[in-house]
Order: structure tokens, then C-alpha cells, then sequence
């Protein structure tokens, strides 16, 4: 399964062409465009407020589109209402974990698999997100809640790939975290990419995300400032000296 | 055994069974509450018009009886999801004191509407029960009938809430509804097939009491406030709390009715209900 994410290598999967979007009465993105290819894993980064969460959240169509268009494997999402954007094979870790707290792991990983196209393959994808994250497996029967920061977010990143995902969002995956855990943190995202699984990630930490991705967008104001390969922008200017105080 | 003793066991007994019944009652209610956060203060006219529907369908149109019950069933459970849809939708966002508004309007809604079409004379299915004598204590046949079949329901609504997809969408939907979209789950049809189910039980529960009471337009008055104290005091929502609150309620209306009038019975029961919300105004088993 973690190899039919890595179909059609190079592809096109995910492409923004001038995505405008925002709150009732407040824009947020301001002709926004990027692209994920087949296989590879993205950052956006930038500063609290650019509006990364709600480029995540205009993707998975939380949010509306005022402008411009999102093409998933080139058909549009235009129609496409919030509940069957991950039909489409885009599954989101959301900011903050957002577990079900008062539901047991494994409980929690099966709302992942709720997906009609999900369930005859439920048992199948439980194993392979155990054999990824043993400590689940551990936890399975305990309440979400009560998991640590770095199991919680073990527990919402499996929760996503039950669904099988053809794309996996993660958004600010290091937040809240203790900083010991934050370290552990990226090596799992490193090991989703490297399971194949293409991945567009949205990162305060900027450092870490970059050693992490292939390729990333800087994103201020709403607005698209830069882009490059990771090694690149780790040793621009730009990046060094507005974030990453060198 | 001394007979002052055999009468309080058997009102120790008939309180258990009634306690059955409540739960039932109380589940459904619950249910919807717990899940869309939205009281139907209408809840027990829906049971009204279960009732009603059982009697035209047994006695007018002359169907078996188990298939007037179950047709009773879906009917209830189809006016559960229009209540839903046509009701309660357009005010999700409304503040609470309307949404209460608009249910308890249904309420009166239905009373004026049965009465209209089913007239204010008593109906009953004139189905008849030996009763069921266990050395010296005697159980009517139609509580044990509604203790089974509520424990049954209550146990199906359980696993279903438990080992189902959907079941189990209802219990996470509560916690978290807006990010239920990106678990591929229409929150607008987990409203439904919840507002359906809460419409079920209270079907299942118009079966039950056919079984022992009259039917009349105004019958609902006679469940619907115990119904919602008894969700309150085990905490709006809680569907266990719900479940231990009812059959507190009804020890103490029976056993309560043992030892002084029949009546009193209730008294004791709603002076309880007042002095716990004192103490826990959020209910024995409530969180928030």
C-alpha cells in the first residue's frame, strides 16, 4: 500500500493555480499557486499568520475558494464539497492533532477508515500504521486523551493514512510539543516521505522542516515570496536572515 | 416471609422494571441531545404518534400486531429525521432559547394536531395479559415484556454506537464536528441518521407503552417531563448517566409510592431531583 502511493512517479498531483481565499469579510491568500509532484514531500513555510493553516484547510475545502483553482491528478475540486476531498485521495492531519479524546486509539484510527472505499482494507492499513508506529499498538485500547503529545500526534498521522491516502497534509505537525519531542517528531515525517508517500507539510520551524523535504514555498501575507529546493533556501539570504536569525 | 416484606420486594421489583422503561425513554432523548446538542422538548409526542400509528394499524386496518409495532417503529424514526430536517436544520446556529422554542412549538404542534384528527376520547388496542405470579408476587406481563425489549433496544443502540463506522462517527462527531469532513464523514447525514435513531427508540418505546396505557392526544405529558429530568439529573447527554438516573428515579417513585400514597411516590422522586440539582446542577454523571 505504501507503494501504490508511489505510482505514476514525477506526476503532477496537487497543482494551485492563483488560489485566492479567506473568512467572511477577511482574505487570507492572495493568488497563491504551487504544485506537489508524485513522490515528493513539500513544505510551506513562513511566519504565525501567513496563512499556511488556511491553505491546508482551502485544500481539503474547509474553507471556500474565492479564486483561482485546486486540481488534484488534474480534475478540478472545485464541486467537490469537504466530505469527498479525501476520496480523492487527500487525507489532513490537522493543526493541533484533533483527536477524538474521549475515543480509544484504535477507535480513532478506524474514524480514518470511514471511508466506504476504506473499510474492506481496515485491518490491512491497521497493521501496517502499527508496524510504523508500534507504540500505538501498545495504546490501542486507551483513550486519546490520555496519550502524550508525541503519541497523539502518532495517533492523528495514522488516523490520516488509514485512509490510504494518495497525499498526506500535515499541518504545523511540531506545535505544541515538548522540544525533546519535536526532534522525534521530524524523523517520523521523514520516515512517511521515505514510505513514499507524498507529502505536503506546513512548518514554523523552519529549520527542521527543510532538512526534512525535498522542496518548499516561503508563504508571507498570504502571498507566495520564494520557493526552491530545501538546500537552497536553507542557504539563501532571505531565509538565513529573517528566519533563522544567522 | 412476612407479607410487609413481599410487597416491598415486589415494589423494589416493579421499580426495576419501570427503571427499564425510563432508560429506554431516556436514551433517545440523550442520543440527540448528545450528538447535536438540540433538546427535543417534543420528544414524547413523537411517542404519541407512535402510539396512535400502532392503533390505526392494529385495530383500524387490522394488521398484526408485530407488524403494526414495527411499522409504529419506522414511522417514528422517518418523523425523527423530518423533525431534523425541517425543524431543527434551519436553527443549528440559533441560539439555544430558540431552538427550544421551535421544539417545544412541535410539541404543542402535535398535541393540537392529534386531537384535531384522533379526537380527545381515550383509544386502547384491548390487548390483555394474564399476570405472571412468582410464589407470593404477582408482575404484570406488559412491564416485563417493555423491561426485556428496552434493556434489548438499549443494548442494540450500544453495540451499534460501538462496533459500527457509523456508530462510532456519532460518538466522535460530538467531540469534534468541524473537522469530521476530513474523515470523509457528511456531518449533515450524521444528523439524520441520528435524528432517525433518536426517532426509533422513541418508536420502540410507543410499543412498549401501548402495551399499558391509554392512548389520548395529551399522553405525552405523562413521559416527556420525567423523561427530561431524568436526562438531566444523569447529566444532558450522558448517555450512561442517563441510564443509572432512571432507574434511581424509578426506585424512588415505586418504593417511594410503597411507603406512603402512590402519588407520593413522584413527590419523593422530583423533591430528590430538586435537592441533586442543588448539589450538581450539571447532574450526577455530568461533566461540563
Amino acid at each position: 500500500m505504501s507503494t501504490a502511493a508511489a505510482t505514476s512517479a514525477g506526476g503532477d498531483m496537487l497543482r494551485l493555480g492563483e488560489v485566492s481565499a479567506g473568512y467572511a469579510g477577511f482574505q487570507a491568500l492572495f493568488g497563491v499557486s504551487l504544485e506537489v509532484r508524485s513522490g515528493e514531500s513539500v513544505a510551506v513555510i513562513g511566519p504565525n499568520g501567513a496563512g499556511k493553516t488556511t491553505l491546508l484547510r482551502t485544500i481539503s475545502k474547509l474553507i471556500g475558494v474565492t479564486s483561482g483553482d485546486i486540481l488534484m491528478e488534474g480534475r478540478s475540486l472545485k464541486n467537490v464539497p469537504a466530505h469527498e476531498v479525501i476520496a480523492r485521495g487527500i487525507a489532513q492531519v490537522p493543526e493541533g492533532r484533533r483527536l477524538f479524546a474521549r475515543l480509544t486509539v484504535e477507535e480513532n484510527l478506524k474514524m480514518g477508515a470511514f471511508l466506504p472505499a476504506a473499510r474492506p482494507r481496515h485491518a490491512e492499513r491497521l497493521k501496517f500504521v502499527y508496524s510504523l508506529f508500534p507504540r500505538l499498538e501498545e495504546r490501542r485500547a486507551q483513550i486519546a486523551g490520555t496519550l502524550s503529545g508525541g503519541e497523539q500526534q502518532m495517533c492523528a498521522i495514522g488516523r490520516a493514512l488509514m485512509s490510504g491516502p494518495k497525499l498526506l497534509l500535515l499541518d504545523e505537525p511540531s506545535a505544541g510539543l515538548a522540544p525533546v519531542v519535536v526532534q522525534s517528531i521530524f524523523e517520523l515525517v521523514k520516515r512517511i516521505c521515505a514510505e513514499g508517500y507524498t507529502v505536503l507539510i506546513v512548518e514554523q520551524n523552519i529549520r527542521q522542516v527543510l532538512k526534512v523535504v525535498d522542496r518548499a514555498y516561503l508563504l508571507e501575507t498570504g502571498r507566495i515570496k520564494s520557493s526552491g529546493p530545501s538546500a537552497e533556501l536553507l542557504a539563501s539570504d532571505e531565509i538565513r536572515k529573517a528566519y533563522l536569525g544567522i | 416471609m412476612e407479607l410487609f416484606d413481599v410487597f416491598l420486594l415486589e415494589a423494589v421489583l416493579n421499580g426495576l422494571l419501570l427503571g427499564g422503561l425510563l432508560a429506554l425513554l431516556s436514551l433517545g432523548l440523550n442520543l440527540v441531545f448528545g450528538v447535536i446538542d438540540v433538546i427535543w422538548i417534543c420528544y414524547a409526542e413523537l411517542i404519541m404518534i407512535g402510539m396512535y400509528a400502532i392503533y390505526y394499524f392494529y385495530v383500524v386496518f387490522g394488521w398484526p400486531l408485530l407488524l403494526a409495532m414495527a411499522a409504529g417503529v419506522l414511522l417514528v424514526a422517518a418523523a425523527g429525521a423530518a423533525l431534523h430536517q425541517f425543524v431543527i436544520r434551519p436553527v443549528l446556529a440559533a441560539e439555544p432559547i430558540n431552538q427550544l422554542l421551535v421544539t417545544g412549538g412541535v410539541l404543542f404542534f402535535l398535541q393540537a394536531a392529534a386531537t384535531l384528527a384522533f379526537g380527545i376520547e381515550f383509544k386502547n388496542i384491548g390487548v390483555s395479559f394474564p399476570p405472571i405470579v412468582v410464589g407470593e408476587i404477582s408482575f404484570s406481563m406488559p412491564r416485563l415484556i417493555a423491561f426485556g425489549v428496552a434493556l434489548a433496544g438499549m443494548l442494540a443502540t450500544y453495540l451499534f454506537l460501538k462496533r459500527t463506522y457509523l456508530g462510532t462517527a456519532i460518538r466522535a462527531i460530538s467531540q469534534d464536528r468541524a473537522i469530521m469532513p476530513l474523515m470523509g464523514v457528511n456531518p449533515g447525514r450524521i444528523f439524520i441518521v441520528t435524528s432517525a435513531l433518536g426517532g426509533a427508540l422513541a418508536g420502540l418505546a410507543s410499543c412498549l407503552l401501548v402495551l399499558q396505557y391509554d392512548i389520548h392526544p395529551a399522553i405525552g405529558l405523562s413521559f416527556g417531563p420525567i423523561t427530561f429530568l431524568i436526562c438531566v439529573l444523569g447529566g444532558l447527554g450522558n448517555m450512561v448517566g442517563g441510564f443509572v438516573a432512571a432507574f434511581i428515579f424509578a426506585q424512588f417513585i415505586s418504593v417511594g409510592g410503597f411507603f406512603l400514597a402512590v402519588e407520593w411516590g413522584y413527590v419523593i422522586a422530583f423533591v430528590f431531583f430538586i435537592a441533586v440539582m442543588f448539589w450538581r446542577p450539571q447532574g450526577i454523571w455530568g461533566g461540563k
